[in-house]
């Protein structure tokens, strides 16, 4: 089937350029695409919307530590999609999928595949920062529209930013610097943070610090563990011989798990009051953590239990659609498809002239499962709330329940 | 003082870990002159086996028994139809297909259980902490130190003093002679191999509850097996177990007292063993 799409979109292209203007769903295009493209009479697809496809590439990962996130977003992308029968802006959408292997080199190879070989007309994904700071000059030059609906560096909406690159998920400062003041108000006057020794890690604690240290807060010692680590005991004695009265942590997949548990088996958890940036105690890791996660503190931009109508909707139909429960990760590919889709439908479809649709991308705004989702106009950064969960027992599981909204958070970048 | 001494008992914790792995790739290539790369993959099957009998059964020592047998079995999957007819070729290609089977084990692993991170919890008893020295220890790890020591003891006593082990040490020694004394080799290879990649799964369940169980830790554990083996000796028993320890204390030292560059540490210590040793510290007396 996807096959099809494929063959069906690359006799697509010459007929695009050959029409040029028509591609909007002319009437001529229409009916040159209807004799030419059994693959659209066989999807039963009106033969206004048999106008050439929109092509998405997705490049997240599908192996390795991070493969779960790929596919979340990916699941996430195929609900919003499948609810708009693959049509956005009077077009067919169709996608072809990569996989950037969390190795920067690897996904500079598959995003110069995407774009010049495949001549996609939007990229979306990217789940390792990294990948996303490699690849950003070669977007930028070609202009190539690129949703990233995962990866969170800070560089991407400051120093590194582009008119280009839309970010529909988060910056590592957006999650952790709100809840460093709210830490020093909630949770203790002191703290010891630990994170993975990596860009994000590290400027997820530098984020809390904004604002734990200038409300009063005082770090009393930071403990870097590499990425991927395997045995964390040597970690855990050194964090209580530091005596914390409370830790802020950023550990996300296997790294989580190994923490949290090795944390819990020494009595960590029980001695010091453990908070952490969301990704800690997201939905990928919890069932894994189990009791080890119970009573956690964490910031994120979203919670599984979160009540409103749009989360209600979009948790139901995840779990029903795929027999798993929705994640982060699945909420931000939902998310991207919609802005991508929303984006289409301004700019009528018209994929060619990349600064009209750069401008409908931008003022589009929804209910989000997340609460209000709206694009910083600077920076092309989400603008969205940032709540306070807790690790409880709802009911036979163990969820992330939001219990505070720490309020709209932008970047500060400009 | 009781800082460095609990961290010397967490290193002996993750050294035995160690050792279990290094234990069957050791003697797999002592005996067969394979390093089997596949190994890792191995490990990850028997730790997904657990993790499934766990949740079927709700009982720990059942896939502590179970899933070594199952992956042995996979093992013989293997060896029997693979690499039996690739022993007359050069080492490369069996090294290129046990490197296939990796690739293999993990796909086959993530299409069976899928790509997210899962654990298995200690099992009952051992799931808690006891206080040792003013602080909390897991009785869990305790058990894992106190487990692979009984194992060292008991896999070195049927080396050395079984019909058995002997057979399998004449193999290591002379292949060609063994075979003329009317041993039959190939049935001995296969043993090994079963044993070898039966010992893998029994690390993947031990080591579940510690390191927890995901796709990219079969590639993971594989290169730190492969440190021990080499620092230990290729294709000695002795040089797994003291392998195993010695590079489980150095990790676990390094991060306490140079976490800046815990990650080199291990390299480290290998560097110095195999320029002071060649053979690594039990190499050389064994063949």
């Amino acid at each position: 089937m996807g096959e099809d799409r494929r063959v069906a979109s690359r006799k697509a292209i010459t007929r695009r350029t050959l029409l040029c203007g028509a591609a909007g769903a002319g009437l001529a295009g229409a009916a040159v695409a209807g004799i030419g493209s059994p693959a659209a009479r066989g999807f039963g697809v009106p033969a206004v919307l048999a106008a050439a496809p929109v092509k998405v590439g997705l490049l997240v990962s599908y192996s390795k530590v991070y493969g779960q996130l790929g596919e979340d977003i990916t699941a996430g992308m195929t609900l919003y999609l499948d609810g708009v029968g693959w049509t956005a802006g009077g077009r067919r959408i169709t996608w072809i999928r990569e996989d950037e292997e969390i190795d920067p080199q690897v996904g500079v190879r598959k995003a110069r595949k995407l774009i010049e070989a495949d001549g996609v007309d939007l990229l979306t994904g990217i789940v390792a920062t990294p990948t996303a700071y490699a690849i950003r000059d070669m977007v930028h030059n070609s202009k190539t529209i690129l949703v990233v609906s995962n990866a969170g560096g800070n560089l991407l909406t400051r120093a590194r930013r582009s008119p280009y690159i839309f970010r529909v998920s988060f910056t590592s400062w957006q999650v952790s610097a709100p809840f460093g003041k709210w830490f020093y108000d909630n949770v203790a006057r002191t703290a010891v943070l630990t994170a993975a020794n990596y860009g994000f890690g590290t400027e997820s604690l530098a984020a809390f610090k904004e604002t734990f240290v200038p409300a009063g807060g005082r770090v009393t010692g930071e403990v870097l563990p590499p990425l991927n680590n395997t045995d964390y005991a040597p970690y855990i004695a050194q964090i209580q011989k530091l005596g914390p009265e409370a830790t802020y942590n950023f550990y996300s997949g296997s790294d989580a798990v190994r923490f949290l548990q090795a944390a819990q088996q020494y009595g960590l958890t029980k001695a010091s009051r453990t908070t952490g940036a969301g990704f800690m105690v997201e939905q990928d890791v919890l069932p894994a953590e189990g009791a080890a996660a119970l009573g956690i503190y964490s910031p994120l931009h979203w919670a599984l239990t979160l009540q409103n109508p749009e989360n209600l909707a979009f948790t139901r139909a995840y779990k029903a659609r795929f027999k798993r429960d929705a994640s982060v990760f699945a909420m931000q590919g939902y998310d991207a498809a919609r802005v991508i889709v929303e984006g289409l439908n301004r700019a009528g479809g018209n994929t060619a002239d990349k600064d009209r649709l750069v401008e409908a991308m931008t003022a589009v705004r929804f209910a989000s499962p997340r609460g209000p989702f709206e694009f910083d106009p600077n920076t092309h950064n989400v603008i969205q709330s940032v709540y306070v969960r807790q690790v409880r027992q709802v009911g036979r599981d163990i969820a992330n329940v939001a219990f505070v909204n720490l309020g709209r958070i932008a970047d500060p970048g400009k | 003082m009781t800082f460095y001494l609990l961290q010397a008992l967490n290193g002996c914790a993750y050294g035995m870990l160690l050792f279990l792995l290094a234990a069957g790739l050791s003697l797999i290539f002592g005996l067969m002159e394979i390093v089997n790369l596949a190994h890792g993959g191995f490990y990850l099957l028997g730790a997904y086996l657990g993790l499934s009998i766990v949740r079927w059964t709700g009982s720990f020592w059942l896939a502590l028994a179970i899933a070594p047998l199952i992956t042995g079995g996979a093992g013989f999957l293997l060896e029997w139809p693979f690499l039996r007819p690739l022993y007359r070729r050069t080492h490369l290609d069996q090294i290129l297909l046990t490197f296939g089977f990796a690739f293999v084990l993990t796909d086959l692993t993530r299409w069976l259980w899928g790509a997210g991170v899962q654990s298995l919890p200690a099992p009952r008893g051992l799931d808690q902490s006891v206080v040792i020295l003013g602080t909390l220890f897991p009785a869990y790890r305790l058990f894992v130190i106190g487990a692979g020591a009984a194992l060292a003891l008991g896999l070195w006593l049927g080396l050395v003093r079984s019909r058995l082990g002997a057979v399998v040490r004449a193999g290591v020694a002379n292949r060609e002679m063994t075979q003329a004394l009317g041993i039959d080799v190939a049935a001995v290879f296969t043993g090994v191999f079963v044993f070898g990649t039966a010992l893998a799964g029994l690390a993947g369940v031990a080591a579940a509850p510690i390191l927890g169980v995901f796709p990219g830790v079969d590639f993971e554990i594989l290169i730190v097996t492969l440190i021990v083996v080499v620092v230990g000796g290729l294709g000695t028993f002795s040089g797994a177990f003291w392998g195993g320890l010695l590079i489980g204390e150095a990790e676990t030292f390094g991060k306490v007292l140079v976490p800046q560059a815990a990650l080199v540490v291990i390299y480290i210590v290998m560097a110095a063993v195999l320029l002071a040793r060649p053979a690594g510290l039990f190499g050389g007396r064994a063949r």
